[in-house]
């Protein structure tokens, strides 16, 4: 597999012919401002929206990229920011308020436990936010540092500046698939785990 | 049910006050002979709207919940009639994995219920689990272990105080006082590493000792720190709008506080002088020398003021512990249940053998089962854990203050308008993390 | 401030020669003083008190399930014991098949600066019912709803009696059971199809639609659904 992209999905950064002077400058346009002024939703449930307020607070200032207007209301909102464990009570109220986000909408995965499930491996949590919503930008940590929200964020600015308005497939609107096989029993995590053991027997209750 | 009168001195340069301390708002006319008076109140109002109550959702995601609390209130009007809540919106199994994991390996669980709490529920942890092995922790360590649990104090506080003012109106306390809690997340990263949900306890000891200029830089922070308390106490407790906005709401007797099972800071405003740390004292509270606020009205105001003084009252301790940390070593001397220091556990065959049992298995208390209590900033915060001889524990239960404060609040919203909803609320200083588990 | 005020202090009724509240220190494992409340419970109730012990300073006292209100209430009412505050009410469910289920309350007195554990055990395959102290203790409430949502215990007389932490219609079990395994009963997609299947706007108990002219104004499809017998869940 590899990390190369296969060059079906990846879209292309050489202007197309017919696009033209117009079209890129206006693609740079519209997209500093969307980068500049992304108005996040905090989705804060947990430490991550501790460590949320305080990058928003005087010390790390998410003024500065134009973030500092909360919008509590997702239909005024660009980015939603998932900062926090999601239970699986908590799942449909995620999925609703992005759908209710307009375009362009991205969202941010703050904290390992919006990504991945975090240490929470049980039957309570999400096992990340991606199998609810489309993620954009993963942010690694429990609770990641204002430091590494901030450059999460600029990682998504980025990837706003990237955009093209003649890709049409940008802003479909995805659920994720339905079928997929998610479950793995213990019984074939612990034989993955051999042949060094998995010394904390993360779902065995005994020694 | 009668409250106690009481005068409140408000700062202001016009008064337009009634006997509440509420703006009074009368609109004026001119009558024939060109003067202004006040207009009379008409006879009849719109045409009868009794008899509608309305349904109102509150969250479960909402920026004055202070997390996912969901709240159906009924409405008549704007007053609240009744006001359902509902919880385990952030229900994430902690008690289920205390079960799946060794003693040590729970630590890192207690920082994440009461997230704004992590050191004083990582501290509150290891003193359960010592009394359930039955270790007695070195002088240092407790001491330590004091300046952590007031710190962890403050640092809660200012969350409740930036929050709770963010919700009645005011935005620039909120940015003063996490400036100060930046300082405090400072100290941490400095002692543990992390700011925030630091694991800084270890069975028998903690994780790491304090490095060198750390007791200077808490006794700058403990220097400078009263000055904020001032200034931001300066800019809400006389202040009409505040006042007006906190006094007479969601008040709970004493009887009714105890009956509902509060705690903390609620408890003590309603009249109650219950503190842990002075009824069933531990981490040697009772040497220490702290008064304990005690309200009159158990109203949203007199909650304020005892949080506001428990503030300087951890500030008093903290000044307390830092002449009297003594030297010596922090954690206990038991290879049972304390790591070796790395470099004997790769050069001695015995620590090694020590580090090895520790980790893979863990080590095991006796069977027996102990409940250890702690004064967390949002009241009796209790673990309960049962052994069966095994390293994981059989349970572990976590006494939620939060949980049985945000009980009472369909007690304390009743009668009163939807706008005091969100700042009844807020005085309860509840955490999701902790009530949902 | 007026005069007429008076804080409830702990420790009021404590004889005024009593040691001041200090860190225990060194704890047995076993043995040591009592609470006098034990000694108390066994002269009043005799043989509804099934066993007293001290582990860890704290006194246990397991009490028989029919009479546990009683006891409950003559602990808060009597003037001698004043337990006027219900601090926890949980269960323990023991790895050994053989060993029952215990409920587990912490009372405290005030008053007495007293702590108090009674349990009641409830042996494997027997119906798990208890008395609910609601009628003592208004804390009993959302706790013992907790307590029913993870062990599935029922508290009988608890006015409200539904699942508090996860939703109503929760179809895997209780989840603080031992035979529950800790990744849930069902597979991560069929927790997420479930989950998800949820609508949040149909979520009020009938309780809450029961405000009456608020049922006239649900949306149509709201009501056919509730209609056709759809839970309101919560």
């Amino acid at each position: 597999m590899g990390l190369t992209p296969s060059p079906e999905s990846a879209v292309s950064y050489a202007p197309v012919s017919q696009e033209g002077w117009v079209a890129t400058k206006l693609d740079f346009l519209v997209n500093w401002a969307r980068a500049n002024s992304l108005w996040p939703m905090p989705f804060g449930t947990a430490c991550c929206a501790i460590e949320f307020m305080a990058s928003a607070a005087s010390d790390f200032d998410l003024a500065r990229f134009g973030m500092e207007r909360m919008s509590f209301s997702p239909r005024q909102a660009d980015v939603l920011i998932c900062a926090g464990r999601v239970p699986f009570k908590l799942a449909p109220i995620l999925r609703r308020i992005w759908q209710q986000m307009p375009q362009p909408k991205w969202a941010i995965s703050m904290g390992a436990c919006a990504s991945s499930g975090g240490m929470f491996d049980n039957y309570a949590v999400v096992q990340g936010i991606d199998t609810i919503i489309p993620v954009d930008v993963y942010v690694p940590g429990c609770p990641p540092r204002p430091e590494g929200l901030i450059y999460g964020i600029m990682l998504l600015q980025e990837k706003v500046k990237k955009e093209r308005a003649a890709d049409k497939t940008l802003r479909n609107e995805m659920d994720p698939d339905p079928k997929s096989q998610l479950y793995i029993p213990p019984s074939l995590i612990d034989q993955i785990s051999e042949p060094f053991g998995n010394s904390v027997h993360q779902t065995r209750s005994s020694l | 049910m009668p409250t106690t009168k009481r005068t409140v001195e408000v700062d202001l340069s016009t008064s337009g006050l009634d006997a509440q301390g509420r703006p009074v708002r009368v609109p004026l006319v001119t009558d024939d002979r060109g003067n202004v008076v006040p207009m009379e109140a008409p006879d009849a109002l719109e045409p009868d709207l009794a008899g509608e109550h309305m349904l109102i959702n509150i969250g479960p995601q909402h920026p004055a919940t202070h997390g996912v609390l969901r709240l159906v209130l009924e409405l008549d009007g704007e007053t609240v009639v009744r006001c359902v809540p509902h919880i385990g919106y952030l229900h994430c199994g902690f008690e289920k994995i205390g079960e799946y994991r060794t003693y040590n390996q729970i630590i890192p669980w207690t920082d994440r219920e009461d997230y704004l709490n992590s050191p004083g529920n990582n501290v509150a942890f290891a003193l359960g689990a010592e009394r359930l092995f039955g270790i007695e922790i070195t002088e240092r360590c407790k001491v330590l272990r004091v300046i952590a649990m007031e710190l962890s104090r403050v640092m809660s506080h200012l969350v409740w105080w930036g929050t709770t003012c963010i919700d009645i109106g005011a935005f620039t306390p909120f940015l003063w006082l996490f400036e100060e809690r930046e300082r405090i997340y400072e100290l941490f990263d400095m002692w543990i590493g992390a700011r925030l949900t630091t694991s800084l306890t270890r069975v028998g000891g903690m994780g790491a000792d304090i490095p060198d200029g750390w007791m200077d830089k808490l006794t700058g922070f403990v220097r400078s720190f009263p000055k904020t308390i001032d200034e931001a106490e300066r800019m809400l407790s006389k202040n009409a709008v505040w006042v007006g906005r906190t006094i007479g709401l969601g008040v709970m007797s004493a009887d009714e506080a105890l009956n509902y099972g509060l705690s903390g800071p609620m408890l003590r405003a309603s009249g109650v002088a219950y503190d842990v740390r002075r009824d069933f004292p531990y981490l040697d509270y009772e040497t220490y020398d702290f008064d304990v606020p005690v309200g009159t009205s158990g109203d949203v105001y007199d909650r304020y003021l005892v949080r506001v003084e428990e503030l300087r009252q951890s500030v008093r301790i903290l000044e307390q512990a830092i002449r009297r940390l003594p030297d010596g070593p922090v954690n206990v001397d038991d290879h049972r249940v304390v790591l070796p220091p790395k470099h004997k556990a790769t050069s001695d065959m015995e620590s090694m053998i020590h580090h090895f049992k520790q980790v893979m298995e863990g080590p095991r208390p006796p069977i027996g089962e102990c409940y250890v209590a702690v004064e967390s900033p949002k009241g009796e915060k209790g673990y309960y854990m049962v052994s069966d001889g095994t390293p994981k524990p059989v349970r572990w239960r976590i006494r939620p203050p939060s949980f049985v404060n945000l009980s009472a609040i369909p007690k304390m919203v009743e009668g009163h308008l939807l706008s005091d909803v969100i700042a009844i609320n807020a005085s309860i200083d509840i955490v999701m993390g902790e009530i949902d588990r | 401030m007026s005069n007429a005020f008076q804080p409830v202090v702990a420790g009021s009724a404590c004889a005024t020669d009593a040691p001041a509240p200090a860190t225990p220190r060194n704890v047995p494992l076993a043995g040591g003083d009592a609470n006098p409340s034990a000694a108390a419970l066994q002269r009043q109730f005799g043989d509804a008190v099934a066993g007293t012990s001290v582990v860890r300073g704290e006194t246990n006292v397991v009490v028989a399930n029919a009479r546990l209100l009683d006891v409950v209430r003559w602990l808060h009412d009597d003037p001698s014991q004043r337990y006027e505050y219900l601090s926890d009410v949980t269960a323990v469910e023991f790895r050994d098949p053989e060993q029952p289920i215990e409920v587990v309350w912490h009372l405290r007195s005030l008053a007495y600066r007293q702590f108090l554990r009674l349990k009641v055990e409830l042996p494997r395959g027997a119906e798990l019912t208890v008395p609910s102290i609601w009628t003592v203790y208004a804390s009993a409430d959302w706790m013992e709803r907790e307590c029913y949502d993870m062990f599935g215990i029922t508290f009988a007389g608890h006015p409200d009696l539904r699942r508090i932490l996860m939703w109503e219609d929760y179809r895997e079990g209780f989840p603080l059971r031992k035979d529950f395994p800790l990744r849930g009963r069902f597979s991560r997609s069929e927790q997420l199809r479930q989950a998800l299947a949820a609508n949040p706007e149909a979520r009020y108990s009938m309780e809450e639609l029961s405000v009456a002219d608020a049922f006239a104004d649900l949306p149509t499809e709201m009501r056919r659904r509730l209609r056709a017998g759809e839970k309101a869940g919560e």
